[in-house]
């Protein structure tokens, strides 16, 4: 009995460290991470690592819940997508003393409404969604989100905004001053009414486009994220990134530990190799937005540590997360929609 | 009247050039734009070859080099056999008589063409996982050929509606099998037809994106899904350099093609 | 097909009649088990009660075929009458995919025939040529597409430098842009299937009817028309069904202001609306009209066999 116990915990040491070296599957956003990254994490461990993507929050979610959870060991959901995530019980939990590095999660990313405690999560990027004007064609004040959702005759025709029912629906809460997942009647007939009347003046919904209309010109203004706006910038169109007095959305990618992971040591691994602020800041650097680990700064690209879409100005009304609301007021929400598209 | 004269209608050669100009201009687009140096896809930067480099040597290079493996690979397997399940289908529906089903079988040939594509993705995971496969190569080669079929059905079909039974029944008057004729009299007779649907089958798995997108597995890549990084970061012009490698490619089989049909003339 | 093409023997006819079964048997096998059955689960799924973002929960429901049908307001409390907003995403891909389908032959049938008198050596390459574009991923070619036809694009361009127009042509964003996507990217499934119908042709025929007098107008009615039909139906239902359910054109070229049917069964599976069995729904309801259309064409095809 004591041999055949030794036996097995030999063996279990010895499936121990065929997965200290062995893979790791990340399911990833598209173009999201930079290949030198994933080549020194596997240099340094051993480790090698699987990287399967997608192209959405919700197609993540999908595939997930079609068959796919249990084949993933880390995924990297937006911060209403965690709250979902967690509330399907698709997330595992990791303890801080396995997260060595959870220390160096910047203070006001450590307890998020989203994963309070940081129990399932840790940052991989953040940043901010509003809009940019291009600025040889109209050069008043963009300083409110009238520009989107009232615009001038200059811009009239001439804007793109996100084929993102989250970002569209809280950007015009915001512009008409109503809270997030309102029950008032007359606040949603207000939105609606709002949006329908907006779209006239509307040229094209494109999210992955968003950035190459401003680009080409096709739009002279346009919904867009920080980072995406600091690429149309680097490309050449004289863009301004505004964050406009009514507020702007936030919005967080985290590296989440999946349920069911196959290989749940080197998960965790992954996730403290990603929260080594030199490593943090390879992905700002090649993504273009802010990480959420202190002390990046020293490694930063100059151009995107003082990029002026990354670093609002002092004054800047502040940002909000997307809520995720009850069911019942998503389907008002989603109705709005339905009818805006329709 | 000649016999060249009643094949040739006027305008006819215009629109084929008009057709051909239409294919081919956003295809110039994308060769010039792969020699850009600018990063954009919008501007130009002068002229460069700094994004082929990038794909045969860039981080991303084994990542794009395994993709170009997989879809054509996959393209090449699904289309053939694909195009094989049509050709059988085909006679059996046209040269078997009429049989009981038969308006249903001609549904189910052309049900993959009815179902949008990310219905039939979600579906198709589904019944994987509950079946317990595990996704990866062999997935997406089943889904493949499963949708090629009829891309491939209905060119041979058509083909094979028009092809005169007396060939086949001279054939078999002069004591040929049922499969000498098949394989000398009435397969060459269909070749357009097999020829066309196993080019669409081809073409129609190369550029898939959304079935591949869900039923492959981690670490699984095929041209399409690679190609879609597009979304957080907007197409990059290694995109194009890959795009007209392709196309590069393919002109090179077609040239080969035409020799070796030249030669064995 | 009854007039000139049916001469064929009976003995033809059902020369495979013995082999009926191994023939069809790996169709019914590949696409009954890995496209009926899991076709036959999202019909399930459309009678199922959605999980929100995404998902079912397993209990009877008629809500989505509800959704669909029935118009009750934003707040679902006003009295039930016919909903509308479905109704006229249906209407509009079906005009889109229509017009493209009528495009791809204009020109797709010309091409067709062309390539189908070129001498039979040379076929084959053109063939080639008109499958070559598709090695380009189709986002790869529609976004080329829309550089194209953008607004201080090389279209514009070149039509304003011949002086034809003096104002650039607003085509971004417009019907027309997803039509000619459309029109772009489905253009080989019209050449191809008809290519191989007209390569068939007996060009005697022209030639009798050309000692009768007739135009060439009239026989390429009268009597070609008829016999490459097979080919024109083949691909019109190649470049039709694909059309209908396209995404890609519409979002790319068209600006996505409203909703195609691609788009919105794309929006319940991959984007926020997360609404499982109303996507399921959509997509039997699309796969229904198909179905119809699709045994009609088989009815008369029949018919026409009969006769």
């Amino acid at each position: 009995m004591k041999r055949l116990f030794a036996t097995t915990s030999i063996l279990c040491l010895a499936a121990g460290a065929a997965s200290a070296e062995g893979t790791l599957s990340v399911y990833h956003w598209f173009e999201y991470m930079p290949q030198e990254l994933v080549d020194k994490f596997t240099a340094e461990t051993g480790i090698a690592v699987t990287i399967d993507t997608y192209d959405s929050n919700e197609a993540m979610l999908a595939s997930l819940k079609a068959g796919k959870l249990g084949q993933y060991d880390v995924a990297v959901p937006a911060d209403f997508m965690v709250a979902i995530m967690a509330g399907e019980g698709m997330l595992d939990t990791f303890t801080p003393e396995e997260m060595t590095n959870l220390g160096n999660i910047a203070p006001q990313w450590l307890d998020v409404p989203f994963d309070p405690g940081r129990k399932s999560s840790i940052p991989y990027q953040w940043g901010s969604t509003s809009f940019s004007v291009n600025r040889d064609v109209y050069q008043g004040d963009i300083s409110s989100l009238g520009i989107i959702f009232n615009p001038p005759d200059e811009l009239k025709g001439k804007i793109n905004v996100l084929d993102s029912q989250n970002e569209v629906l809280i950007l015009g809460s915001l512009y008409l001053g109503i809270p997030q997942c309102t029950t008032d009647r007359e606040q949603l007939k207000a939105l609606s009414d709002m949006l329908v009347e907006a779209k006239q003046h509307w040229a094209s919904f494109g999210s992955d486009t968003a950035k190459d209309v401003l680009v080409s010109g096709d739009a002279a203004a346009g919904m867009i994220y920080n980072g995406f706006s600091a690429k149309a910038r680097a490309e050449g169109a004289n863009v301004e990134y505004s964050y406009p007095r009514e507020g702007h959305v936030l919005w967080m990618d985290n590296v989440v530990l999946l349920k069911d992971a196959p290989n749940r040591d080197n998960a965790i691994k992954f996730m403290n190799f990603l929260l080594e602020p030199e490593n943090a800041a390879a992905v700002t650097n090649y993504a273009a937005y802010t990480s959420g680990v202190t002390g990046v700064e020293p490694f930063l690209d100059e151009a995107i540590r003082t990029s002026p879409e990354n670093n609002p100005p002092a004054d800047a009304a502040p940002g909000v997360f997307a809520q995720v609301c009850d069911d019942a007021t998503q389907q008002l929400y989603d109705a709005i929609w339905i009818n805006l598209k329709k | 009247m000649a016999l060249r004269s009643v094949r040739h209608y006027p305008g006819f050669l215009a629109v084929t050039v008009l057709c051909l100009v239409v294919l081919y201009a956003p295809l110039v687009v994308v060769t010039a734009y792969s020699f850009n140096d600018s990063p954009s896809i919008t501007t130009w930067g002068g002229l460069s070859l700094r994004w082929y480099v990038d794909v045969f040597t860039g981080p991303e290079a084994p990542r794009f080099r395994a993709a170009a493996w997989n879809s054509l690979s996959i393209a090449f397997l699904a289309a053939t056999i694909a195009t094989g399940i049509a050709t059988a289908a085909a006679l059996a529906m046209l040269r078997a008589g009429k049989f009981k089903g038969r308006s249903l079988t001609f549904a189910l040939i052309n049900l993959p063409l009815m179902v949008p594509e990310i219905v039939i993705a979600v579906a198709t995971l589904i019944f994987f996982t509950m079946i317990g496969f595990t996704t990866g190569y062999l997935t997406i080669l089943i889904a493949h050929i499963t949708f090629c079929i009829p891309f491939a059905y209905l060119p041979i079909a058509a083909r094979l509606q028009g092809i005169d039974g007396s060939y086949e029944a001279a054939a078999r008057d002069l004591y040929a099998t049922r499969a000498q004729s098949f394989f000398l009299v009435l397969l060459p007779l269909m070749a357009p037809g097999v020829v066309s649907g196993y080019l669409l089958a081809f073409i129609i798995s190369l550029d898939d994106f959304i079935i591949t997108n869900f039923v492959k597995g981690a670490g699984m890549e095929t041209l399409p899904t690679a190609i879609f990084g597009s979304v957080k970061q907007g197409i990059k012009p290694n995109i194009m350099a890959i795009s007209t490698l392709m196309l590069a490619v393919s002109i090179l089989f077609v040239t080969l093609s035409y020799f070796i049909n030249r030669k064995g003339r | 097909m009854a007039g000139v093409g049916s001469d064929s023997g009976a003995s033809a006819e059902t020369t495979y009649r013995s082999a009926r079964v191994p023939l069809l048997l790996p169709t019914w096998l590949m696409i009954g088990v890995f496209l009926v059955l899991p076709v036959a689960l999202m019909a399930v799924y459309s009678f199922l009660t959605k999980e929100m973002r995404g998902g079912v929960i397993w209990d009877f429901s008629l809500a989505a075929y509800d959704q669909f049908f029935v118009h009750r307001g934003l707040f679902g409390d006003e009295p039930p009458t016919l909903e509308w907003t479905y109704i006229s995403v249906f209407g509009r891909s079906i005009i889109q995919a229509a017009i493209a389908t009528v495009l791809c032959l204009l020109i797709g049938f010309p091409t067709a025939w062309f390539i189908a008198t070129r001498p039979p050596e040379t076929r084959g390459v053109w063939l080639f040529l008109v499958t070559v574009p598709y090695w380009v991923n189709l986002l790869i070619r529609t976004v080329s597409l829309r550089f194209l036809i953008r607004e201080n694009g090389p279209l514009n361009d070149a039509l304003m430098g011949a002086g034809v127009i003096s104002e650039p042509l607003a085509l971004i964003n417009t019907d027309f842009a997803v039509q000619l996507g459309l029109f772009y990217s489905y253009l080989p499934f019209m050449v191809l299937p008809i290519y191989a119908a007209v390569e068939r042709y007996n060009f005697t025929w022209s030639e009798a009817a050309a000692d009768l007098y007739a135009t060439r107008w009239v026989t390429l009615r009268e009597i070609v028309l008829p016999i490459v039909r097979p080919g024109i139906v083949a691909g019109c239902l190649l470049v039709f069904i694909p059309s209908l359910g396209a995404f890609l054109a519409p979002n790319l070229l068209g600006g996505a202001k409203n909703f195609m049917i691609g788009s919105l069964i794309e929006e319940q599976f991959k984007k926020s609306l997360g609404n499982w069995p109303f996507g399921a729904a959509v997509s039997m309801i699309l796969m229904s009209l198909v179905l119809i259309l699709l045994m009609i064409y088989a009815r008369s095809a029949a018919r026409q066999e009969a006769r």
